[in-house]
């Protein structure tokens, strides 16, 4: 590893620390109730701190990354090296270095596990809404459609639709991860939808003569966020975890392109000689996921103290 | 309660239902034949002429349909391909061995769990609490395949305490007496359970913490208190009965958890269960024995939340009788 790229880990460091107190200082300002009821958590700093250095080195991986991810550097030279001040996290058995897969297995873990949620938020707060707003035989046929869902294990769901369609590229499974991850949400949203639909406000905007999607997007779903960023929070742990189960099968992510999961399954057969490889991956994926549980937990008692989350593994 | 049951039991029915027949969609959206394997995937005819019988491939799809559920419900799921015998035996040699791996890791799931949650509760907000809070978050995080490689590491090629990977030493084990051959298979279930059983226990500690916490903030509590009872009575006789009640219903829903788990676990371990045998059939596009694993994972699923509702009504007669 270069000077220039130990100079740009220095950066990523400090503006994860510049990032950090400035999320703090919105905490002190005039509207930071709810902030400062979520940095009141002993573990909400220290987790914005990893998921802004992760995000900050997964946007910025090319910049950041002193080789690029499957460039197999020499392999008869490079082979399985320890860490050392060239390659801080060590080489693989093809003589990559594992520094650099790392930031760009980043880019990949997280924006499946982002975008994978985005889909099942979007997907889950449909659902739930237009379950809980309309009830009757709508609610009645959507929440048996998620008893269904909720009946059947997420990764056989996945396994399942692999068998069938052979291998699946990025997008599908960012897709099949999404499809198969909002039934939760959904009831979350439908429980908040269902409440909110009774309130004051709703009523005085019906006797308004607002339509029913306008008192949904205008009315309810302002109201019914804070249950939905939460599990969103919670929610992008689980599909990292997901991700990397898959992809440690060999069904998720195909190499050569690098995942945190796919690294450690890459990593697997040379434990004893080069832990390195999976061990630094491996550490990663529990340091993010932690970080995105302890925000997920400090924003559920900043928004929304007495709801209780569950989530289908 | 006969008819709350019953009607629970229908419910329970009807997913099942639902996702076999989710099942039946999804296989025909697919490419390729049902049951038969593509071109120049090495196949015994004979079968294939049986499961084209069986299956009516080639009639009309709602016949299909009907016979599809008729050779479910007689336990006929197709041929393996990669196995190349029924899948019902592949999936008969494999349970047991998911059962006792599931059993043992809900063991150390529930006994550690409860233990930690409790010793959480009783010290709140002191140092002790604060650092298994962070501890049982941190297992909670991990992906339960790289705690499994760990394990074995450490435990396996570091310090031999435990064997690698198998049920049974494949060596010395016919030639083991009985004593020793329990114990050789403790010594093999030990780690892959371990495992499972960790990243369980984290979930369960930190739902116990917040139950027991809950609990001991209640009046009923201040008034054990206020009659002088000693603190851990208080605790265990008093808060801890009200708090065990939602930890016990989590055992039905730790099903789910349980078999994703063990697809991993056993992945990691070469423990030849459900887990294992799903994800060989993946590897080998084998989606015959894929379908078997996720129906009975699905009914797993169901039977567990079934018995977990069972099981809160049972306990607790404030818990109503709703489907």
């Amino acid at each position: 590893m270069t000077v220039a790229s130990w100079l740009g880990l220095l950066a990523t460091l400090l503006w994860t620390a510049v990032a950090v107190a400035w999320s703090r200082r919105a905490a002190r300002g005039p509207h930071g109730e709810a902030w400062r009821r979520f940095f009141r958590h002993p573990t909400a700093t220290a987790g914005i701190a990893v998921l802004v250095f992760f995000a900050t080195v997964a946007v910025c991986a090319p910049l950041l990354a002193p080789y690029r991810p499957s460039q197999q550097l020499d392999i008869v030279a490079l082979q399985n090296r320890p860490p050392s001040w060239l390659h801080p996290l060590g080489t693989d058995l093809y003589s990559r270095d594992v520094w650099s897969r790392l930031l760009y297995g980043a880019q990949v873990s997280l924006g499946i596990g982002t975008l994978g949620m985005a889909v099942a938020v979007m997907l889950g707060g449909l659902v739930g809404t237009v379950a809980g707003y309309f009830r009757g035989w709508t609610d009645a046929v959507l929440m048996r459609l998620v008893d269904v869902g909720l009946s059947v294990p997420r990764i056989f769901l996945v396994l399942l639709a692999i068998a069938l369609w052979d291998r699946l590229g990025t997008g599908p499974l960012i897709l099949l991860l999404g499809f198969t991850g909002w039934f939760a949400t959904s009831r979350l949203v439908r429980a908040e939808v269902l409440s909110l639909r009774e309130r004051p406000f709703t009523d005085a905007a019906r006797t308004a003569g607002a339509r029913p999607w306008r008192i949904i997007i205008r009315h309810v779903l302002p109201n019914a966020a804070a249950p939905l960023i939460v599990s969103a929070a919670l929610g992008i742990g689980h599909m990292m975890l997901l991700e990397a189960g898959l992809s440690f099968l060999g069904v998720g992510v195909q190499p050569p392109m690098p995942s945190w999961g796919n690294m450690i399954a890459d990593g697997r057969d040379q434990l004893t000689t080069a832990l390195w490889t999976s061990l630094f991956p491996g550490l990663a994926i529990a340091i993010t996921v932690m970080a995105l549980n302890a925000i997920g937990d400090a924003a559920r008692d900043a928004l929304d103290p007495r709801a209780d989350y569950l989530f289908e593994p | 309660m006969t008819a709350w049951l019953l009607r629970r039991l229908g419910a329970a029915l009807a997913i099942v239902f639902a996702v076999v027949s989710f099942s039946f969609v999804a296989i025909h959206l697919a490419p390729g034949t049902p049951f038969l394997p593509e071109q120049g995937r090495p196949i015994n005819p004979a079968a294939v002429a049986r499961l084209r019988d069986e299956f009516g491939l080639g009639r009309p799809l709602p016949e299909q349909y009907v016979r599809y559920l008729g050779a479910l419900a007689r336990g006929h799921l197709g041929e393996s391909f990669s196995q190349r015998r029924p899948v019902a035996e592949a999936i008969a040699t494999a349970l047991p061995n998911t059962a006792v791996l599931a059993g043992a890791a809900l063991l150390i799931d529930f006994l550690l769990g409860i233990a930690i949650g409790v010793f959480q509760a009783a010290r709140a907000r002191r140092s002790s609490d604060v650092a298994l809070t962070n501890a049982t978050l941190f297992l909670y995080s991990l992906p339960i395949f790289w705690l499994g490689l760990v394990l074995l590491l450490v435990f396996g090629q570091w310090l031999h305490w435990f064997p690698v990977g198998g049920v049974t030493d494949p060596v010395l084990y016919p030639n083991l007496p009985l004593w020793g051959k329990v114990l050789d298979r403790l010594r093999h279930l030990a780690l892959p359970a371990l495992t499972m059983g960790l990243v369980g226990a984290a979930g369960t500690a930190r739902f116990q913490r917040a139950a027991l916490l809950e609990a001991l903030g209640q009046d009923y509590v201040r008034t054990a208190r206020a009659k002088g009872l000693r603190e851990s009575a208080v605790l265990v006789r008093h808060a801890l009965r009200d708090a065990l009640l939602p930890v016990i219903t989590l055992l039905g829903l730790a099903l789910p958890f349980l078999l994703t788990g063990a697809v991993l676990v056993e992945a990691v371990f070469a423990w030849p269960g459900l887990g294992k045998l799903a994800a060989d059939a993946i590897a080998a596009r084998d989606y015959p024995l894929v379908l078997a694993t996720t129906l009975l994972a699905s009914v797993a699923v169901v039977m567990g939340s079934l018995l977990a509702d069972l099981f809160a009504v049972l306990a607790d007669p404030r818990v109503r009788m709703v489907t």
